[in-house]
């Protein structure tokens, strides 16, 4: 009969590295694997559709420039974080994000439902220097977004990247009419990757998010993403009990 | 030339195992800096000075990178090579592959640095890197590996000795973690750019299973791997007790995979993974203290060294600070205390108190013990080494006592009610209350920092005088013949 000895293990390099291989592969197996599977993973609710090409650029932008080391977007089920930011954050709200943007640290406010509490003026204001409308932040300057023109050549290829993850751009005829009955032909026609240079530009001048619609910035792009987080669900819609289970 | 002096030099690569030494220097100088100035910026904002190279967000990265995979990395390269030659007691297999590990290595850092300042960051914290980078970090990796696992194979012992085998670990989990975490799609072929394929909780579960599993692997297993070599050897006593290192390693490696989701309590990901983690990371207390009281209870019968010895003092407060961030990060997993810790300055401390207190300090000491006897010399200053210990362990103290109250005060802050049951305070009344704390933070980074220089200096005078002997050494020689 073979009987263990730990000796077996520390004299044979091979069985050492197998057994160590096995024994550091379960925690992350069991944890990570369903949640590609499990249903309840995510919430069905209505309203919840990729970001528009300008949108998106401007999530580059938010990425490009790290703001998640300073802002959350993940709002907890609290009543503190309820008053303070709104209605808790559901999985399927981020389900577009590629990556993931949650963030660990609020040096700043989370931002997760941050689109439509302040005007565009605000937040160009902001950017441009925080302190000049709220004096105690520590945030730093952002004057080269109003100065930069938003490079939007390769919107098409960043699209299909994010087409290949599995957001549900377009780029045929028959997607497209699978996002005018997924989402609406409105929102459908955001989606379209052929048309994405002329949405955004369409998106830039009539949202004027910078306070210029001659010319198409980063603050355009940045202000339309954060104008947009956390306003796709309508939660008048939802009674807490539908959506509490998935928690 | 002199290796007449010194037969482990010929017997053992030790060129390898110098130019990572050196580098470790290098990168701790460096990234402890960026530390500081973004430490500085909270504190005192105009210093991003509207750049955007400079601006807390980008730089943050620069920091992180350069002293987990630049000065923590090329710690782990020097004492792996190290150790394992000695313990094996043979050559590095694939020398040439040795030194592809090094450029490639330092050409990691290097790219990750520029460009984060330039603007590409794949937006994961502690993965930064986009696409390219990592892909060469996979090359290295893989290389790296061979070089370890074949020099295990050519051992002239009988036995693996027990740091070898949380090296093997930390080498097999960063391969693992760093493979599945960072897949992505390019934007194109001659762009950093990338989208990672995973999103919203999918995303955020491997995102943290690998963040925390940085931390369980990267820098704690293998760190535990340069103690059981080192703190044995300097204290010159046996490790105390051998079937708790068996018992604790194959607690860690196991349980450590489990708890990173301990990092999204409360967020939109199904309850039963975070109360899973929970347990896990209740459990995981007793193998990171079995790795502590092990190491402590090696000095037992050698206690006065602590007395007249600072590297060995480095390496036992290196291990109570291990203890201390042990007992501190499941007390933070527990969900209620969480609710609190999330988000805050809280876990900033802890992190620093176990990457300064432990990850930091357990190198400092291994590398008092080793530079030396890589240059065949003694090390130029016991005195500065001792100025650096102290220097370190008021920055440690000064960095985590601040975080605490700053962090323990914001969680309050936002969760106080008045009378009338509304928010007491606004959220930049809790920033503007952080001020003196975040001058604080800075304050003890630049004393760690400090220390982390007079370390350099005194490395590179004992380098120096190792040199200037080997080079006389064959005059000598003649002299006497």
């Amino acid at each position: 009969m073979f009987k263990f000895k730990h000796e077996n293990l520390e004299t044979n390099a091979g069985i050492l590295l197998v057994a160590t291989m096995l024994a550091i592969s379960i925690g992350g197996l069991v944890e990570i694997a369903p949640l590609f599977m499990i249903d309840s993973t995510m919430e069905k609710v209505d309203g919840v559709r990729p970001y528009t090409p300008l949108e998106q650029r401007g999530r580059d932008i938010y990425i490009r420039e790290g703001c998640y080391t300073c802002h959350s977007q993940m709002i907890r089920p609290f009543r503190d974080e309820q008053l303070r930011y709104g209605h808790y954050s559901l999985a399927s709200e981020s389900k577009y994000d590629h990556p993931f943007q949650w963030g660990s640290k609020r040096t700043g406010p989370d931002l997760a439902r941050v689109g439509g509490k302040y005007s565009n003026e605000w937040h160009v204001q902001h950017l441009i220097k925080p302190t000049s409308v709220v004096p105690e932040s520590v945030m730093p300057n952002y004057p080269w977004l109003l100065t930069t023109p938003l490079n939007y050549a390769d919107i098409g290829d960043r699209m299909r990247a994010l087409r290949i993850t599995g957001v549900p751009y377009s780029a045929n005829a028959e997607e497209y009419q699978r996002n005018v009955a997924q989402f609406g032909e409105a929102v459908a026609k955001t989606l379209h990757i052929p048309d994405a240079q002329k949405n955004l530009v369409a998106q830039a001048q009539e949202g004027n998010y910078d306070g210029d619609r001659t010319n198409v910035t980063e603050m355009d792009a940045l202000v339309a993403y954060l104008q947009v987080l956390g306003t796709m669900v309508d939660f008048r819609q939802y009674k807490p009990e539908d959506l509490v289970k998935y928690r | 030339m002199a290796a007449t002096s010194n037969p482990a030099t010929e017997q053992y690569n030790f060129d390898i195992v110098k130019k990572f030494a050196v580098m470790t220097l290098v990168w701790g100088v460096v990234g402890m800096f960026v530390g500081v100035y973004i430490a500085s910026e909270l504190a005192w904002p105009f210093l991003n000075f509207d750049s955007p190279y400079f601006s807390f967000g980008r730089f943050r990265p620069v920091h992180t990178s350069g002293v987990i995979f630049g000065f923590g990395g090329s710690a782990l390269f020097a004492t792996s090579y190290y150790v394992v030659q000695r313990t094996c007691q043979t050559r590095l297999f694939a020398p040439g592959l040795a030194t592809f590990t090094f450029w490639g290595w330092q050409a990691v850092i290097v790219l990750a640095a520029l460009s984060y300042v330039m603007g590409y960051s794949q937006g994961r914290e502690y993965a930064e890197m986009e696409w390219p980078i990592d892909l060469l970090i996979l090359f290295v990796w893989v290389a790296y590996m061979a070089v370890f696992i074949g020099t295990l194979m050519k051992r002239k012992q009988p036995h693996i000795y027990v740091a070898n085998w949380f090296y093997l670990a930390f080498i097999l989990a960063t391969a693992l973690l760093h493979v599945f975490n960072n897949i992505a799609i390019p934007v194109g072929l001659f762009t950093l750019k990338s989208y990672s394929l995973f999103s919203g909780p999918q995303d955020a579960m491997t995102q943290w299973w690998y963040g925390h599993n940085a931390v369980g692997f990267f820098l704690t297993a293998a760190f535990l791997g340069m103690m059981y070599y080192f703190v044995p050897k300097h204290a010159g006593r046996p490790v105390y007790s051998y079937r708790l290192s068996i018992v604790h390693f194959w607690a860690l490696s196991f349980m450590y995979m489990w708890v990173g989701t301990h990092h999204l309590h409360w967020t939109a990901i199904p309850d039963w993974t975070s109360t899973l983690a929970a347990t896990f990371s209740i459990m995981l207390l007793l193998p990171s203290w079995g790795g502590m009281i092990n190491g402590i209870m090696t000095l037992s019968g050698a206690w006065d060294k602590l007395r007249t010895d600072p590297v060995m003092r480095f390496m036992i407060v290196a291990l109570s600070f291990y203890g201390m961030s042990t007992f501190e990060g499941p007390l933070m997993s527990l969900k209620d205390v969480n609710a609190l810790s999330h988000y805050t300055d809280w876990t900033v401390g802890h992190v620093h108190s176990g990457a300064l207190g432990w990850v930091a300090m357990i190198s400092f000491g291994s590398l008092y013990h080793m530079i030396p006897r890589l240059w065949n010399t003694q090390i130029y200053s016991v005195r500065l080494v001792n100025l650096h210990f102290w220097l370190a362990t008021i920055g440690v103290l000064l960095y985590i006592t601040a975080m605490w109250i700053s962090g323990i005060m914001q969680g309050l802050m936002w969760r106080a009610f008045d009378d009338f049951g509304n928010l007491q305070y606004s959220f930049v009344e809790s920033v503007a209350a952080m001020h003196p704390y975040y001058a604080m933070r800075a304050i003890g980074g630049m004393f760690f920092l400090s220390g982390m220089v007079l370390m350099a200096y005194n490395c590179a005078m004992t380098i120096r005088q190792g040199q200037r002997a080997a080079q006389a050494a064959p005059a000598v020689a003649l002299a006497s013949a």
